[in-house]
């Protein structure tokens, strides 16, 4: 038997402590790794190599954990193929693997349903009017589920009267984006899209152009990693503060995650920490041995999460360098580790779904 | 029109099926009730019976059987 996930659903999405946490993942990735290992081979096979016993219980950090490229290189599903119900691919840049993720009907419903519930602890139960800070060509290409374009749909979920700020070339369209400001003055509105993609055809633009709107109340929850950006030294502070100038009064969450484990997502509060939910934990590690590195400390960051049961995603060893900060005494009151990304370990592929458009 | 019919002609309208295919349509059992799809449903329902779905009640809207729970919990009897 495998772990139920609506055992979680009167838990609040911040709301477990450590102790309580700790012995929940302790059984619930026990059980997952029991059960990939019963229905993909290769992952077996894997398991086998590590030398790990998947029928004795074991604590988060001595689970198996897989790099997240093995993805590119592999075909890893637990499903029979006839029930997979959506492929996703993530964005890679030209000349890269794309990594593929197998999704049958309950993993889709229940990344869907936790994203749900991540969000609405910050937004509300109601969906508000949304504007999307990206072009509407997803729409036009159904078949192409990339990343990209599965984060606007399923962001969307929040929306009402859904905008978009681009046209099909990825211009500023700014009759639109006067039209949705005008048609919502007043009221509450949501803002999404993808980091440098934002910063770029966005702000850039309506800085170029001389426009900018004073929402009274906007929320900008914007995703996709900040490689790009850093390039051009734009640090998040910068990001920020130049949406406050062009937008007005915007409170702004960036969130992490990977294709690897839609659903599950890191947002960060309004003191600038990405969080942890209930459905997901991080541990960093040392780079020279793998080893758990202690708190404020630099190292590799691992994500788990309860989310993968068709494909076995649900301990992953990232390229990214992270630093985790506290647990369960973050000023922001949420329960949960929470961490600070300090971008990829040098020598790792480029990757993130923000960094994947290149102007021709 | 009444509700049913109202109810049946959006599905009908946003999918291209037929009234038989009705009763037996879940999310993703046909093509084009994707999350595309979906968010088309849901909008169409919405501006059809003058309403406002909250974000769980889209989530759970999984069936053309269940929505119908859920067009009443808005006072939409179906």
């Amino acid at each position: 038997m495998c772990f139920d996930l609506n055992s979680l659903a009167g838990t609040h999405p911040y709301g477990l402590a450590g102790k309580e946490k700790r012995a929940l993942y302790r059984q619930a990735l026990t059980e997952l790794t029991r059960s990939h290992y019963q229905r993909c081979r290769a992952y077996q096979l894997i398991v086998e190599a590590y030398g790990h016993d998947p029928n004795q219980v074991w604590d988060p950090q001595e689970q198996p954990m897989l790099p997240v490229r093995l993805f590119k290189e592999l075909e890893l599903l637990s499903v029979p193929q006839k029930e997979v119900v959506k492929t996703m691919t993530s964005s890679g840049t030209s000349g890269q693997a794309v990594s593929k993720i197998f999704l049958d009907k309950e993993n889709t419903r229940n990344q869907s349903l936790v994203l749900t519930r991540i969000i609405n602890s910050f937004i509300g139960p109601k969906r508000l009017p949304l504007l999307i800070l990206d072009t509407e060509m997803v729409k036009y290409d159904r078949k192409m589920y990339s990343a990209r374009g599965a984060g606007i749909v399923g962001f969307s979920t929040f929306g009402l009267d859904t905008a978009y700020a681009l046209d099909q070339n990825m211009n500023l369209d700014q009759n639109c984006l006067q039209a949705f400001v005008d048609k919502h003055a007043g009221s509450i509105v949501l803002l999404f899209g993808y980091t440098s993609i934002i910063w770029e055809y966005t702000l850039n633009e309506m800085e170029k152009a001389g426009l900018s709107f004073q929402l009274e109340d906007g929320l900008l929850f914007h995703i996709g990693g900040w490689k790009k950006l850093q390039d051009h030294a734009v640090n998040a502070a910068a990001f920020n503060e130049k949406v406050r100038s062009l937008f007005g009064r915007v409170r702004v969450h960036n969130y992490y995650g990977m294709a690897e484990q839609l659903g599950s997502v890191f947002v960060e509060c309004e003191r600038g920490n990405l969080h942890c939910s209930i459905y997901s934990d991080v541990i960093v590690r040392r780079p020279e041995d793998f080893s758990v590195q202690d708190f404020g400390q630099r190292g590799f960051l691992e994500l788990l999460s309860l989310l993968p049961t068709s494909y076995p995603g649900h301990a992953l060893l990232t390229e990214d360098e992270g630093e985790i900060l506290g647990e369960d005494d973050c000023p922001c009151g949420r329960l949960g580790k929470y961490f600070k990304i300090h971008g990829r370990i040098k020598g790792a592929e480029i990757r993130g779904c923000s960094d994947t458009y290149e102007q021709r | 029109m009444n509700n049913l019919e109202k109810y049946n002609a959006t599905f009908i309208e946003v999918f291209g099926v037929t009234v038989e295919q009705l009763s037996d349509l879940t999310f993703q059992s046909i093509s084009q009730w994707d999350s595309i799809g979906h968010m088309q449903l849901i909008a169409s329902l919405e501006a059809a019976f003058e309403i406002m779905m909250d974000t769980d009640d889209l989530m759970d809207f999984n069936s053309y059987d269940r929505g119908k729970e859920i067009m009443n919990k808005y006072d939409i009897k179906i």
